[in-house]
């Protein structure tokens, strides 16, 4: 006589028959309501933090075009709602942040002074590495945002890490761990993704697809360029959301956060943004048309998309005028003290290799 | 105020380019995003993209200028309610001439400071065992086990992954009881994925917890030396001593019997070379344990390198309370005054085998245990070499860039006036390690080789 299956209940014959099994939960909830109902106080704080991250990064082409920043420098302009939409959402005493080297603007939506990340960029004292970092390599353990990592995919098996850390801590917390749309084609994603969902972790994978793998476009590079459907293998729910709408973004973390934070394990959500820039400074993007560029500023930028709301809800021209003029103080501020900070001193190079003596 | 547009960097390493094309003329409105020229390089032409908004005013580099010099002002951009006409030029500065080091940025001076190495910490031995303390025979095994187990009842915040640590309680049973004793949790099977879970492991240790990462031998921690190195070492410096990564990797490393090449290789010096790494690679029962609970503790990230021929050995291990031996430190296992051998774990064993024969033919050999390999003893080496003036070292290991070579170096450098004879060293053949019996015996290190080696030194040969 046969055995009998050693698995506790029959497979079913479709996900939708397997009540654990609900891929398109998530999904269905966003489609129901795509936008966050934000107040205008709300709106007004998340057209500010864009604006900011905005403004400093094209301060930081300006600086890196002066040669006060070297090296690599990944700008985040274009993608700000993705960050601002998600991060608004977070428990900051609990939850913490992981990305990798495009952080500048996950750094700023913490709200984390301007002055000491960009004289991080410029590899200065004052800069919060204190200058041994550099663009790729920022961090704020304060805010628990665990950096600022310069190895593609690399921080999404670390994100799995620091959500095995809340849940073995029994803190309340979940991870969110950024990645690209390049990095999703590495893979110890896949091996996180496994161990995420095997062990129920407490983890939202956040892949920031901006459409371009340094000059290679997802087409070119995907053999599933729906990146959100990546979890299906591993049971995990995904999410489809417009990574140029702040609202909407913030709406998709309503729901994923809540998910996560029932004890429902990990969840895949794709933010279909756009890169205004190159990959880095040094790409001079040949690989995209101007036009196409062009195309994505004039109509799908989250910032002015952000500015129509706030006009139609009673905002004036004026208010919004008044604040950009103060980042621009605060950016010119923060670039002016990054390139009068001294250097780290020279003893500093032998300091922090290790942490005992020995 | 206008806005001066400069010539930009289009890369780390350009200084300066050709202004190849204006796209806009003086007196064309500019939104961000417009393309104002083209620059090239030797390397590519590039677009030169307004950030700011305004009118072009002065165009002040023409067209078709070449070599002009990153940072120039290369035209005027009157912002809102400024008239164009009333934009100038700025006034000739001197030339910014670049400061290495330091980009564009001039007039600081140069660091006196002195480039300080952390000095390391002297006078520290093994704790004391007190007369009349007994001591257990235990393996290798079960005294890295022991150390496990005894941190894990002081520490909640320890735990152990890695394949088959928990149920199957451990491939080589060095894990054997923990799963019964500290339950799922603190025991974790993972599945058959290196990369993955060092990286896991490496960001638990950032999230506060104090993981153990159990490869089942390093040759499969290969797939994971990404994390090791990019994620573990680097994560304290990079952070500017802000954010550590206590994270202990262990297993068996080096050859094991007739696995074949892919399967057996001494990683020692692949680790020993990298800085914020910790490098542990213990001999007998007694170090292991000691040092394993030191790994433990430590905070930064270690490397502890066991091995697989060992762990079933006896030694004898001091039956005290909380036995923690401190990294960095060397070992004296045998005294001698006429020739030194340095070894690191598995070769301790054949260097005193040797030194046992050698003693029969009247040279008094000293055996060193290395015990850590990053940070390598020096003192202990250097003491040793003062004393016996010959040095020999056995390593079982590839030769080329080994730990091996590595001593030499400290002895050429900081030893060369005691030295009677040149360092010589002992290690595998300089081959992937063969399958057949034969070949596998010949390719490694043996007790004669040390021998041989230990009386070339002492020409006694």
């Amino acid at each position: 006589m046969a055995k009998a299956p050693r698995s506790k209940k029959k497979p079913a014959q479709s996900p939708a028959e397997d009540t654990d099994f609900v891929l398109h939960s998530l999904q269905d909830a966003l489609e129901k309501k795509k936008r966050y109902d934000a107040t205008q106080e709300q709106m007004l704080h998340f057209y500010e933090q864009m604006l900011l991250i905005r403004r400093f990064e094209e301060r930081a082409g300006q600086l890196y075009g002066l040669g006060l920043i070297g090296g690599f420098c990944h700008l985040y302009i274009g993608q700000e709602a993705v960050a601002i939409g998600l991060q608004s959402a977070l428990d900051g005493d609990k939850d913490s942040v992981i990305t990798g080297y495009r952080d500048h603007g996950h750094m700023l939506a913490y709200g984390i002074d301007p002055k000491v990340i960009m004289a991080e960029l410029t590899g200065r004292e004052a800069g919060i590495s204190k200058g041994k970092g550099g663009s790729m390599h920022m961090f704020s353990t304060e805010h628990k945002f665990y950096g600022g990592h310069g190895i593609v995919g690399a921080q999404v098996a670390l994100g799995g890490g620091l959500a095995l850390a809340h849940q073995y801590n029994d803190d309340g917390g979940f991870c969110l761990a950024y990645f690209g749309d390049g990095a999703a084609n590495q893979g110890q994603v896949y091996e996180t993704f496994n161990m995420a969902s095997l062990w129920n972790l407490p983890i939202v994978f956040v892949v920031e697809n901006n459409q371009y793998a340094m000059g290679t476009s997802t087409a070119r590079s995907s053999a599933e360029t729906e990146f959100y459907r990546r979890g299906t293998a591993f049971r995990i729910p995904g999410m489809d959301v417009n990574g140029m709408d702040v609202l909407e973004v913030r709406q998709a973390a309503e729901i994923a956060f809540k998910h996560v934070r029932e004890g429902k394990g990990p969840v895949l959500m794709e933010c279909n943004t756009y890169r205004y820039r190159g990959h880095s400074m040094s790409d001079p993007a040949k690989y995209r048309t101007r036009e196409e560029v062009q195309d994505v500023r004039e109509h799908k930028d989250p910032i002015e998309g952000l500015k129509k709301v706030l006009l139609e809800n009673g905002s004036t021209e004026d208010e919004l005028k008044a604040i950009d003029k103060d980042i621009r103080k605060t950016v010119t501020e923060a670039a002016d003290f990054a390139e009068n900070s001294p250097e780290p001193d020279a003893s500093e190079l032998y300091t922090d290799v290790l942490v005992g003596e020995y | 105020m206008a806005i001066e547009l400069k010539m930009p960097a289009l890369s780390p390493t350009m200084e300066e380019g050709t202004l190849a094309k204006w796209l806009k003329s003086e007196g064309d409105e500019i939104v961000a995003g417009d393309i104002i020229a083209e620059i090239e390089t030797d390397k590519a032409t590039m677009e030169f993209e307004a950030v700011d908004e305004g009118t072009l005013g002065k165009i002040l580099v023409e067209e078709g200028t070449e070599g002009v010099k990153v940072g120039t002002v290369i035209a005027m951009l009157a912002e809102d309610g400024e008239e164009v006409s009333d934009v100038e030029a700025p006034a000739e500065s001197a030339p910014v001439d670049d400061v290495p080091g330091e980009g564009k940025d001039v007039g600081r001076e140069p660091s006196e400071a002195e480039i300080t190495k952390p000095a390391r910490k002297v006078d520290v031995k093994d704790p004391e065992v007190p007369e009349g303390t007994s001591f257990v025979s235990t393996t290798v095994r079960e005294a890295l086990r022991d150390g496990m187990a005894e941190e894990m009842r002081q520490d909640e915040r320890v735990f152990v992954m890695g394949e088959e640590v928990a149920e199957y309680q451990g491939a080589y049973k060095v894990t054997q009881g923990l799963l019964d004793e500290f339950g799922p949790k603190r025991v974790i099977d993972t599945p058959i994925t290196e990369y993955g879970f060092a990286g896991i492991g490496t960001g638990a240790a950032m999230g506060g917890l104090r993981p153990i990462v159990e490869f089942m031998t390093f040759n499969f921690a290969m797939q994971a030396i990404d994390h090791i190195i990019n994620s573990a070492a680097k994560t304290n410096y990079m952070s500017g001593g802000q954010m550590r990564c206590p994270v202990v990797f262990r297993g068996p490393n080096g050859a094991a019997s007739r696995v074949g090449a892919q399967h057996s290789q001494n990683y020692g010096p692949w680790y020993a070379s990298v800085p914020g790494l910790i490098v542990i690679a213990p001999y007998d029962a007694a170090d292991a344990k000691g040092l394993m609970k030191a790994a433990i503790r430590c905070e930064d990230p270690v490397v502890f390198l066991e091995n697989e021929l060992v762990y079933g050995r006896s030694f004898d291990v001091p039956d005290v309370d909380d036995y923690v031996l401190p990294i960095g430190k060397a070992r004296v296992m045998r005294e001698g005054s006429d020739v030194t051998i340095a070894a690191y774990s598995i070769a301790v064993g054949l260097a005193l085998e040797a030194a046992e024969e050698l003693a029969g033919e009247g040279i008094d050999a000293e055996v060193i245990d290395l015990r850590t390999l990053r940070p390598l003893d020096r003192d202990a080496i250097l003491t040793s070499l003062a004393k016996t003036n010959r040095l020999v070292i056995a390593e079982e290991g590839w030769p080329t860039c080994s730990i091996a070579a590595e001593v030499m170096a400290i002895c050429m450098e900081d030893g060369f006036d005691h030295l009677d004879a040149p360092v010589l060293r002992v290690c595998d053949e300089d081959v992937p390690l063969p399958y057949a019996a034969n070949l596998e015996k010949l390719a490694l290190i043996d007790t004669p080789r040390i021998v041989k080696a230990a009386k070339k030194v002492c020409y006694r040969d």
